[in-house]
């Protein structure tokens, strides 16, 4: 069902306030609902408390999409960064719970309030020395903000120790990701960018392979400080690190690898518009019998975001195959408040 | 990523790349860089040339070419041919000599070094004592005299280098017989010249510097006569008969000499100073050629003035009353003259003066009257202005073949009809499979035409945009013809010329279309002309037409430089390519991307700017699209033309180094010091590359942004004939992409042809994809329903290719520096990608189709993208599937210009420029290979008296 109704963007209220205005205009007063939002990245984000919720109003432009689900048979897994886009028939997850059945999800917590950020990973595989670091750029204006530069370390090899030219961070951008996360420091050896290593590696070819990645990027370095090093467990904790220092673990790669595969989905979805209308995901190519049947869809939907927010297209939506992507909401400036009776939020 | 760890191993598919796919550099074509040395066998009728980095390159007839390297890579300094033999000696700038020969294997011929040797002195004698100076191969073939700066004359065996000591010829024995009055010890330091008596084996003419000139009698180990100048001696040459001979010298004169047997020393015949009274500069080579009719020719390097021409790269020639100063302008290496061989023939003849420059090979022919100018086949000076862009053109139509010839050989009339003088060796080598021709554009706004075909890059045709232009330097006012006096006689040869009248002229981008012989080029200052082959000459109107790419922006100031003026009414333009539109972009920018569709009659030029389509045949613009982002500053200002002359400038600089070091180290025997100033130079060298060590070099890693510099910068443009709105209807479109990632899509309504020219073109924005990962387009191609890329226009029409498929759908391959992508069409879906940076760091410099032939079966054949990395790698990638085939190193990466100049053929083979004045040409095919395959047999000797020598030689030794 759907519902359009307006509220006052300089007062929003309260978030009970806003809970109950829900039930009263869905006439579900008793029933608990998840109450999501997309936000301007396409994800769809949970709204369940104040701050959230007020932040969900201030970035309506000028419309803000709510979805409502009830709590019994809620998706979690839908919300999050990337949801929109990663799967693609989220909408029909979330409107239609039970086309989802087959993967029962273990909830540990709440929807996740927190889209993915920057973080410290793969911590169980990678030896102790080394650190794995996800730059998360997505969502964030901050510049990944760092510098490399070339330099040498020492290695452990059997002939005894060597000395090999290796690739630095050489500088962090003040107000920058590497610096501001505090995942980067100046004078880590960088060893892997998504996977590959890094040896034999030209300092360009480096910063390549780093720039081409930039969107999801993910360095592993073996930290200049090496005491602030994970200690996994007592066994190990005394050792200075010199054991692991000769290389990778020969699977860490292929446990990485998936790790991208998995990652391959969500990165870097290209857009396209279309005789100067609105730009759009594109897709990937859907098998070959349904192609004509999507392209029918999609200009339906394309026409939707023209005109305004349809019920008939979300219904196109809904009864589609799973294979069109979801619609990328940009409203033109100027774009007219749309007047109309009924429920209508307009901001 | 698993496709690159673990690459499929079909075993079918591994053989079929063996048969399809081979990676060979197969012939430099140009002029070496550098060269040092020059040498030249009457025997063989072949020429050597050795260059500074110690390559060796042999030249005969046209095709006959072998190439060597000492793997030293030390300056080659003297070419010897051993005379009657396939075999000639080097000498490098390390005294080291080299043997290389010329011997058949595989039914052809291959060179090869025999023999490496140093000439070594007694312990603690110094470096000098040995340091060659004059190298004589003697014609008995079995040793080489070496003149070395001690003035020891060393003799050394062949092919063994065997020194026989007992036969040195010491100063000292040397003074024996000269009274001590004019001569001392300091008389025989260092040997200028060595010269054999053209009609006495055993007699050898030695020159020393100090003007000593000694003629030595082998046999009997003693001097005949001597001779003493008054001035530093350069160089000598024998008389044919033997009866006289001519010395020149370091003040710029030269002195005959008698030879008789009466007086044991001799005052000078004749002493001229062909350039005083002034001061002059050095004569450093002389011959004396005797003709029939007694008029002698007297050929020499230098002499100049010194105050007024002593700057001059000149050679005289003096016959009779005939002289002329051929006035070159890069160095002269060293020359040679091409006469009578026959040692029979009781004139020299000569019939032609070849004359190795720095920068180009000049031949005049001294039979015709005039002594015009030989067009060689080979060794063309791609760089006679600096090569700034190249263009490919596989398999051209005979006739349009003929035309080009035809325009250029009127261009040539100038030159003598004297069939190519250095004619040694047999071409064995197949017919090249096919007509190709590689053009070149410069920066004096000319387009070279050269026949690619075959392993001689040979220059057709020479079309200049100049004409249409208004140049500071126009031709009328030559200041070369008219400023120049009547004395010296001084006539400019050769096409090299580095200076350009106006860098705008500059020419950028270059396609021909070779079905309807329509060719379009776009250079530095914004223009695009677009021109059509005609037979004649003909005066007309260049029509003009202005594209402002920066449409409705306002307030932007375009802060490079301005449009290049047009000539205002008709302009005569020789038989050729003539211009009839020129369409100026605005601001005046670079041209950066450039598209001509003959079929349509419809021509698309990007700059950084935007990009326009011209409708050529109702000369008209249809349409301009800006694709400048607001904010960017510095491509609205045009720094492209400010990094560009900052390069420039920078490169001008490096030459003026390179030069001055050049000079210093010509001759060693000016000075002890010049290996200092080497040894000097080098350490500099040193410490100018650990300063460059020890400067922090860091790269900032950041994700690209819409808001960075230069994304509107238009790299490709592409037409194609395919589904862009829907599935059932196909239309023309032009394609563009940018440096930010962005791809734009126009479907064009061109009119049928009996309303071309009544109805408008009409275009229409129909797509705009902006990739993610907003690296630079460098690519895009249409791949029809069997996958095959579109045909060429006109293709079709002539026969010369299969219809595309319209019936299955298109698919869209966009290739940008980081990836390649392929999209469904008319809607936009990705289908297939291949990540080239995440995974190798590598990004793609050029991409070309190119279609590879099986060489075991003649019907198999497929269509793969041949890609140039950054890292100076080849990569060949498969259509449609976008996998790796095979990956060859082929250019060194931190070869830059290398890359920037590559260019793939149709047919998977490349050239780059290894120097500013040569390609190399490689081959990815099994199946087209250019390379070449000639024989040098030994011609039948015609004397005998080598029997007699070496009796006599055998004689000497005993003694």
């Amino acid at each position: 069902e759907f519902r359009r109704f307006s509220l006052e963007r300089s007062k929003p209220g309260k978030f009970e306030e806003f809970y109950g205005l829900l039930q009263h205009v869905h006439k579900i007063p008793n029933v608990d609902v998840l109450v999501g939002y997309t936000d301007i990245h396409g994800d769809l984000l949970p709204i369940n408390n104040d701050d959230n919720y007020h932040k969900a109003v201030s970035t309506a432009n000028p419309l803000l999409r709510i979805f409502i689900q009830r709590k019994e048979d809620a998706d979690y897994s839908a919300f999050g960064t990337d949801t929109m886009t990663r799967k693609k028939n989220v909408l029909s997850n979330v409107l239609r719970p039970d086309n989802h059945k087959k993967k029962p999800h273990i909830v540990i917590s709440m929807p996740q309030d927190f889209r993915p950020v920057s973080s410290i990973i793969d911590v169980d595989i990678l030896p102790e020395t080394h650190r794995r670091v996800r730059l998360y750029k997505y969502g964030t204006d901050k510049p990944l903000g760092f510098y490399i530069r070339d330099g040498s370390s020492v290695r452990v090899t059997p002939h005894g120790l060597e000395k090999v030219p290796g690739i630095f961070i050489s500088r962090l951008v003040p107000g920058g990701l590497a610096q501001s996360t505090g995942l980067l420091a100046v004078n880590d050896e960088v060893l892997e960018v998504n996977g590959i290593e890094v040896s034999g590696k030209s300092l360009d070819q480096v910063t390549d392979m780093m720039i081409a990645n930039s969107r999801n990027l993910i360095i592993t370095v073996r930290p200049a400080n090496q005491r602030n090093n994970v200690v996994r467990n007592s066994r190990t904790s005394g050792s200075s690190g010199q054991s692991t220092e000769s290389s990778l673990p020969s699977s860490t790669p292929n446990i990485l690898g998936s790790l991208l595969q998995g990652e391959e989905e969500s990165d870097e979805e290209d857009i396209i518009i279309e005789d100067s209308g609105e730009p759009q995901q594109i897709p990937k190519a859907a098998p070959t019998s349904e192609s004509i049947e999507s392209l029918s869809q999609i200009e339906l939907l394309h026409e939707s975001t023209q005109n305004g927010f349809l019920p008939s297209s979300e219904m196109n939506l809904n009864h589609s195959a799973g294979s069109i992507s979801m619609e990328y909401e940009v409203p033109e400036p100027g774009h007219k408040p749309i007047e109309e009776d009924g429920t209508i939020i307009t901001l | 990523m698993r496709r690159f760890l673990r690459p499929g191993h079909d075993p079918v598919r591994e053989r079929l790349k063996r048969d399809l796919f081979q990676f060979n550099k197969t012939v430099e074509h140009g002029f070496p860089h550098q060269p040092s040395a020059l040498g030249y066998s009457p025997f063989l009728r072949l020429m050597a040339i050795g260059t500074r980095s110690g390559a060796i390159k042999l030249y005969g007839a046209p095709g006959v070419e072998f190439m060597g390297l000492h793997e030293e890579n030390n300056t080659v300094m003297q070419i010897h041919f051993i005379p009657d033999q396939c075999q000639l000696v080097t000498l490098l700038d390390d005294n080291s000599l080299h043997l290389w020969s010329l011997k058949q294997h595989g039914g052809a011929s291959e060179l090869r070094e025999e023999h490496r040797f140093t000439l070594k002195g007694p312990p603690g004698s110094p470096p000098s004592a040995t340091q060659v100076t004059a190298v004589l191969p003697h014609s008995s073939r079995e040793v080489l005299y070496l003149g070395t700066e001690s003035g020891n004359i060393f003799v050394v065996e062949l092919p063994s280098f065997r020194v026989l000591e007992d036969r040195t010829i010491t100063p000292e024995a040397v003074l024996q017989r000269i009274p001590e009055d004019n001569c001392n010890r300091r008389s025989c330091e260092l040997v200028e010249a060595l010269r054999e008596h053209p009609k006495n084996p055993d007699q050898i003419l030695i020159g020393y510097s100090r003007a000593l000139i000694v003629l030595w009698d082998l046999q009997n180990n003693k001097a005949i006569h001597h001779f003493l100048g008054s001035q530093q001696l350069e160089n000598l040459y024998w008389q044919r008969d033997g009866s006289k001979f001519i010395s020149c010298h370091y003040d710029g004169s030269y002195t005959q000499w008698l030879v008789s047997s009466d007086n044991r020393q001799s005052e000078p015949l004749e002493n001229t100073v062909p350039y005083g009274p002034f001061p002059c500069k050095a004569i450093s080579k002389i011959y004396w050629q005797t003709t029939k009719n007694g008029l002698p020719y007297i050929i020499f390097q230098g002499g100049m003035p010194r105050a007024s021409y002593g700057d001059r790269h000149s050679i005289s020639v003096i016959h009779g009353s005939q002289q002329t100063a051929f006035d070159f302008t890069s160095r002269v290496i060293d020359f040679f003259i091409i006469f009578s061989s026959d040692p029979a023939a009781e004139f020299d003849d000569p019939s032609a003066l070849v004359v190795l420059a720095e920068e180009e090979l000049v031949v005049i022919d001294l039979k015709s009257a005039g002594w015009p100018a030989v067009h060689p086949p080979y060794l063309a000076s791609l760089h006679c202005s600096a090569i700034t862009c190249s263009h490919h053109v596989s398999n051209i139509p005979l006739k349009l073949w003929e035309r080009i010839i035809s325009a250029g050989s009127k261009q040539n009339i100038h030159y003598s009809s004297m069939p190519w003088p250095i004619d040694g060796g047999t071409n064995i080598a197949p017919d090249p499979p096919q007509r190709d021709l590689l053009l070149t554009g410069h920066e004096d706004g000319t387009v070279r035409f050269w026949d690619a075909s075959g392993v001689c890059l040979h220059l057709l045709y020479k079309l200049s945009t100049v004409r249409v232009f208004l140049t500071d330097a126009d031709p009328n006012d030559n200041m070369n013809t008219l400023g120049e006096d009547e004395w010296p006689p001084l006539r400019k040869v050769g096409t090299f010329d580095p200076y350009s009248d106006d860098p705008r002229l500059g020419i950028q981008k270059i396609y021909l279309c070779k079905y309807s012989g329509y060719l379009a080029v776009a250079g530095t200052a914004g223009q695009v002309l677009v021109m059509e082959l005609n037979d004649e000459d003909a005066e007309h109107v260049v029509d003009h037409a202005e594209a402002d790419l920066l449409q409705d922006q306002e307030g932007y100031r375009w802060k490079g430089h301005e449009k290049l003026k047009t000539r205002d009414g008709p302009v005569r333009f020789e038989a050729g390519f003539q211009p009839f539109v020129l369409v100026q972009c605005q601001p005046p920018a670079v041209v950066t991307s450039l598209a001509l569709h003959s079929e349509w009659k419809l021509v698309a030029f990007g700059t950084s700017h935007g990009f326009g389509l011209f409708d050529h045949q109702q000369k008209r613009l249809v349409f301009v699209k800006c694709t400048l982002h607001p904010s960017d500053q510095l491509a609205l200002e045009g720094p492209l033309s400010r990094v560009k002359s900052l390069k420039k400038s920078l490169r001008q600089s490096f030459r003026r180094i390179r030069r001055s070091r050049v000079s210093s180290r010509k001759r060693r025997g000016a000075g002890g010091n010049a290996s200092e100033v080497q040894e000097a130079n080098a350490k500099f060298d040193q410490e100018a590359l650990q300063e460059m060590e020890l400067a922090p070099v860091q790269r900032k890693i950041e994700a690209r942004s819409a808001e960075d510099s230069f994304t509107g910068f238009v790299r490709t443009l592409y037409f194609a004939d395919t589904f862009l709105r829907d599935s059932s209807r196909h239309c023309p479109s032009l394609w563009a992409g940018t440096n930010g990632g962005t791809v734009y899509a126009f479907c064009l309504r061109v009119p049928p042809a009996e309303r071309r020219m009544d109805e408008p073109v009409r275009a229409e924005q129909a797509k705009e994809i902006q990739l993610m990962h907003r690296a630079p387009v460098v690519g895009i191609l249409v791949l029809d329903g069997r996958s095959t890329p579109l045909p060429e226009p006109l293709e079709v029409a002539h026969d010369l290719s299969k219809s595309p498929d319209m019936q299955g759908s298109h698919q869209l391959l966009v290739v940008s520096e980081e990836q390649f992508k392929v999209f469904t069409l008319p809607k936009v879906s990705s289908k297939l990608k291949l990540k080239l940076t995440a995974l190798e760091g590598c990004r793609v410099r050029k991409v070309t189709v190119a279609n590879f032939g099986s060489c075991k079966t003649d019907d198999y054949s497929e269509n793969d993208l041949a890609v140039l990395t950054n890292l100076g790698d080849i990569q060949i990638i498969s259509l449609p599937f976008l996998k790796l085939q095979i990956r060859y190193p082929c250019i060194r990466k931190e070869d830059v210009s290398g890359i920037a100049s590559c260019v793939f053929t149709k047919y998977g083979q490349g050239f780059y420029l290894i120097s500013p004045s040569e390609f190399e040409r490689f081959s990815l095919s099994t199946k087209w290979l250019v390379e070449p395959r000639c024989i040098v047999d030994m011609p039948e000797v015609t004397s005998n008296n080598h029997v007699h020598k070496s009796g006599t030689e055998n004689a000497a030794r005993k003694s």
